[in-house]
């Protein structure tokens, strides 16, 4: 039996880190939405590490701020300490990292999705989507609740058709033993959809009380308040430590004897893993050269002693797990409360997406998160903040968005997804972004910003405040660039005193700032500004004149990049009627139907000269429709 | 106007005494500026669109004169691709269109790919719709040409040298981006500097050694340059002639150049020479005599071998001494001709003056001597006298073109290193080499970087 149970503008399907992003943006901006998950006590759960951010994820936090989006706010306020890692390199690398108090983080975003006035949130099992003639029009759940929408988002996660695997142990899961989602999995397949068998795996947890700590380092946060979000004005001071130990030689051998009952390597995991995650038993079989492997002890929250075993992920049988972690100094008798595991699931292929997330077989119908093939907290909350944002727009009749490689890493992200596919859990690397110079932890309000205020995202007062910084940055910029300093004897010394060769000759101030030892605060030394510039703005000032070259050179690429994005590429084009196509690169855009020819070019076996003829066919089009007006 | 500029060699090959640069894009008025040096310091952005101008080509990194030139200036749209052309008329011969062509691509040109400008044309609206078909099929079929090619040398040598040298450079930037995505990975220590440095310069030293191998690719492709010298009368007119209706003419393939009228190629037992100022030997028979001393040495020095003719009938001249002295330390073979007729000459001194150059006795009037000269010039190319033998050639203009780039690249990257820039944003250069070397052997996919540095380190959670 089933019923009518209300009608909205967009439906999404789990509450995860994509889930609430996707409802969080898509109420925001004005779409009637309806959240449901399979268990409302797990919103925005923390399945696996406890922490938020890193290289290039901690980026892609600071864009989802940018875009109005929660993840940075929801960390701020409940993060157990704070790091800012790769300080000692250049600006474009530096990103920021937090422990997270798993259970407040969780209390925290449920809150706030509570308390969101356009969104409804409610428990429930979806297993089937309405869709009529290759429309998606709503939801239908296990317990027969009917719900119409204009839009729906799946963010299911790792639950479709999840399965743990621990030792000789396996059984059809959701992660930390959460209902598995069946149905929709079997019905996705039904619409015709593509899916592959992905894996990931998660250490053990063990009580802190156990823990002899004094063998271990001491890993503390920073000193200085740190924070994810542009919006955020009150810091965390009182920070826990995490801690770090190591495996060794015994871990090693007692790892080694009890391969044989690892499912890695019985053959009963057949789901691809990740390559930047592997079980500990993967690390010790393919560098068997390493003496030893780091471990982090990571606190889960300050309301726990549940303690994170960073480095130890495995799905070797529990006992096993116990051997070795008291293997370890500092664990020599420890107590392991949970043990790891390894799950299976289905994701589906996601070159079957737009660029927006919406699929290609079903209108209307989005995906975000590990449901399209990648891991990681961060990579799920861009992709279901976008797909939250396309999903309501789209609910309005307004105008989908669609970030560029030069834009953003969750640009980066999404068109690596949709235009190559992956073969594997993706997670992001800085080294995945062409533009990483352009695509910096410090100016992710200037790049999207305005992207978010146009959507509705970003309200007037954060926007305003926003406007006076960029402004701010130019005065103080033209200012330093106008402005000459002399040879004087307090220069000369100034710059005796950081190790530079002394000035011949006046010198603009920005040239001079421009040297490897100075810095912006030298300078302002020599050439105060009028009042107290916001730190904020100074970064920003020292460094887009500091990295000036290298920035323009990069800007450039863009700049040939956008050419190419311009070159759209329509929806209908038959590929098949284009002569001169390489019949690889005829078959890999057929399946990929590329929106532009830089997309087109990212095609994997779509060469050069097969652009060329792309193009020409497609100016021809252009010409012989002008001729036929 | 929405794409990168391109330059190429425009001419067909042939007898054409004059060969055409072109450059057409965004840029080509600039980049000619940087290299073109008018007269009383004229710059073609200044001057009226499609206008000819006289002029030289200079390499701005030297200083020195490549070429006299004149050149029109074309701003678009009324060009022939609807952009802004530029296009070069070299008189040089091979040797110097390819420096101007190499020049160009050094300053911010890209070498254009087969049937490029007629494809822009097209693309700017400049050809109509019933040649599109053809421009495909233009560009299908000169790709799989150059496919081929790509796929030959795959299999050869130089893709093995620069795969190798991108798998170094591949671990110098995995290494790299270990240290920024696993900041607090402790199995590999940080980049340094230093370290970068180090490896760069290994890298800019291969580089520089497959680039200098392109002079040798040079000569497999372009003949080695040789000059015949010897006083009037003593039959340089004969051995040319002799050498030329002995062995076949070599057609060049390259494409897009053009031969000179004054030069002459033959093959010698699989020896290409390019005989230098055929024609002035031809006209007057004595090239010291027609272009002046001075201008002579110039040539000479820029020989890669020199054929120095005596006279067997006539004493030793103190002309004679001279030439063995301008041609000192180059590789020469002396030919004392005219051995049909009475011998004047002091064969002791010839053998005193000649020192370690192979020595060759001919008539060439009877047809004598001739096989022992050729022997002479296979063996001296083939035993390394001249340097060449089984090394990888760089021979194709478009892989010059690019490690040149690369070149550059890495010496930014050098030169941000000591600067002191931080080492992730100096590596922004380090991979431009790597995938600069990659389009020599068509493969710049970025994933290989990531497989690197998952199977070079131990990462993970």
């Amino acid at each position: 039996m089933t019923y009518e149970a209300g009608s909205y503008d967009v439906i999404v399907v789990g509450a995860g880190h994509a889930g609430v992003e996707a409802g969080l943006a898509s109420a925001r901006l004005g779409a009637k939405t309806l959240m449901i998950t399979i268990n409302l006590d797990m919103v925005a759960f923390m399945p696996c590490n406890p922490s938020v951010g890193g290289p290039a994820k901690g980026i892609v936090v600071r864009e989802i701020d940018a875009l109005g989006g929660e993840m940075g706010k929801n960390i701020d306020k409940t993060h157990i300490q704070m790091r800012m890692l790769n300080t000692g390199k250049g600006p474009a690398v530096r990103a920021l990292r937090a422990q997270a108090d798993k259970f407040t983080y969780q209390h925290e975003m449920k809150k706030t999705l509570e308390n969101e006035p356009n969104l409804t949130l409610i428990q429930g099992m979806v297993e089937q989507l309405i869709v009529e003639e290759g429309e998606c029009k709503g939801v239908i759940t296990q317990t027969g609740a009917v719900y119409s929408s204009k839009t729906v988002v799946i963010t299911t996660g790792t639950f479709l058709r999840g399965e743990i695997i621990l030792g000789e142990l396996k059984y059809s899961s959701g992660p930390n033993n959460q209902q598995p989602s069946i149905k929709l999995s079997e019905h996705l397949q039904e619409l015709g959809f593509d899916l592959v068998r992905f894996k990931t795996g998660t250490p053990p947890r063990v009580n802190s009380h156990s823990i002899d700590y004094s063998k271990t380092e001491i890993q503390p946060g920073d000193d200085v308040p740190r924070a994810f979000s542009y919006e955020t004005t009150k810091y965390i001071t009182d920070q826990l430590p995490c801690w770090l130990t190591y495996t060794n030689e015994e871990t090693h051998t007692l790892i080694d004897n009890n391969l044989h009952r690892s499912p890695m390597y019985s053959g009963m995991i057949k789901g691809t893993g990740p390559r930047y995650c592997p079980s500990i038993e993967d690390k010790v079989v393919r560098f068997n050269d390493k003496p030893r492997h780091q471990i982090f002890l990571e606190p889960e929250g300050r309301n726990t002693q549940e303690v994170y075993v960073q480095g130890l992920s495995t799905s070797l049988p529990e006992d096993v797990q116990q051997k070795i972690l008291r293997t370890i100094p500092g664990l020599e008798n420890v107590q392991m409360m949970r043990a790891g595991y390894a799950i299976e699931y289905d994701a589906i292929v996601p070159t079957q997406l737009w660029p927006t997330l919406e699929t290609k077989k079903v209108k209307n119908l989005y995906t975000a998160g590990q449901i399209n093939g990648t891991s990681g907290y961060e990579e799920a909350a861009g992709q279901g903040l976008m797909a939250g944002m396309n999903a309501g727009l789209k609910s309005l009749d307004k105008e989908e968005v669609i970030l560029s490689r030069s834009d953003a890493y969750i640009g980066v992200l999404i068109d690596d997804l949709v235009t190559k596919g992956t073969n594997e859990p993706y997670r992001l690397l800085t080294s995945r972004a062409e533009y990483r110079l352009l695509l910096r932890h410090d100016n992710a309000d200037l790049r999207l910003t305005e992207l978010g205020h146009k959507v509705g995202l970003i309200r007037e007062e954060r926007y305003k405040k926003f406007l006076v910084k960029k402004q701010a940055i130019e005065e103080e910029k033209k200012r330093l660039q106008s402005i000459i300093i002399k040879p004087t004897s307090e220069v000369q010394e100034l710059i005796k005193s950081q190790g530079g060769s002394e000035l011949k000759d006046g010198i603009r101030a920005s040239d001079l700032l421009k040297r490897p030892e100075m810095t912006y605060e030298h300078i302002q030394k020599l050439v105060p500004a009028e009042g107290t510039l916001d730190p904020d703005v100074t970064e920003q000032v020292e460094i887009q004149i500091k990295y000036e070259g290298y920035i323009e050179k990069s800007l450039q690429q863009v700049d040939r990049l956008k050419k190419m994005e311009n070159k759209k590429i329509p929806e209908n084009i038959d590929y098949d009627a284009i002569n001169g196509l390489a019949s690889e690169a005829k078959q890999k855009l057929k399946e990929v139907r590329p929106l532009s020819i830089a997309q087109a070019s990212r095609i994997s076996g779509v060469n050069p000269a097969d652009i060329s003829i792309l193009l020409v066919y497609l100016e021809q089009g252009r010409i012989a429709r002008i001729s036929a007006e | 106007m929405e794409f990168d500029t391109i330059a190429a060699i425009s001419t067909p090959m042939g007898e054409g005494a004059i060969a055409i640069v072109r450059l057409s894009g965004d840029q080509a008025f600039e980049i000619a500026d940087r290299l073109f040096r008018g007269v009383g310091g004229k710059r073609l952005k200044d001057v009226a669109s499609h206008t000819i101008h006289y002029g030289h080509i200079i390499d701005p990194k030297t200083g020195e004169v490549a070429e006299e030139v004149m050149v029109s200036a074309m701003k678009g749209p009324k060009t022939f691709t609807k952009e802004d052309v530029i296009e070069i008329n070299c008189h040089g011969g091979l040797v110097s269109v390819n420096r101007v062509l190499q020049l160009l691509l050094n300053n911010g040109a890209r070498l254009a790919e087969p049937g490029e400008f007629t494809k822009r044309a097209f693309l700017n609206g400049r050809i109509d719709l019933s040649q599109a078909e053809a421009v495909m099929d233009l560009i299908r079929a000169k790709t799989d040409r150059a496919m081929n090619v790509a796929l030959g040398q795959m299999e050869g040598r130089l893709s093995k040298l620069i795969q190798k040298l991108r798998q170094e450079i591949l671990e110098i930037l995995a290494h790299v981006e270990v240290n920024i995505d696993y900041p607090e990975y402790d199995d590999v220590e940080e980049m340094t500097h230093h370290m970068l440095l180090e490896k760069s310069a290994y890298v800019r030293k291969e580089i520089e050694k497959l680039l200098r191998t392109s002079q040798q690719g040079k000569i497999l492709r372009e003949g080695l340059s040789t000059v015949i010298v010897g006083r009037p009368n003593v039959g340089k007119s004969s051995l040319l002639n002799s050498l030329v209706h002995e062995n076949k003419a070599i057609v060049t393939d390259i494409p897009g150049t053009t031969r000179d009228v004054i030069e002459e190629y033959v093959n010698v037992r699989g020896v290409p020479l390019r005989l230098l100022d055929t024609a002035g030997i031809r006209e007057t028979e004595d090239i010291v005599e027609r272009i002046g001393v001075q201008k002579s040495r110039q040539v000479l020095k820029e020989a890669d071998l020199i054929l120095l003719v005596l006279n067997y009938s006539d004493e030793l001249t103190a002309e004679d001494e001279n030439i063995f002295k301008a041609v000192e330390g180059m590789d020469v073979i002396v030919i004392v001709n005219k051995m049909d007729l009475e011998q004047k000459i002091d064969m002791d001194r010839v053998h005193e003056l000649s020192k370690t150059h192979k020595l060759v006795t001919t008539s060439l009037l009877e047809d004598k001597g001739v096989d022992d000269l050729e022997d002479a010039i296979a063996s001296l190319f083939f035993e390394g006298s001249i340097e060449a033998g089984d090394i990888t050639y760089v021979s194709n203009t478009r892989h010059i073109a690019l490690l040149n780039q690369a070149l550059n690249a890495i010496d930014e990257a050098m030169q941000g290193v000591e600067m002191g820039t931080p080492i992730d944003i100096v590596q922004i250069d380090l991979t431009r080499t790597w995938e600069l070397l990659g389009e020599i052997i068509g493969d710049s996919v970025h994933e290989s970087l990531i497989d690197q540095l998952f199977s070079q380190f131990c990462l993970g959670k």
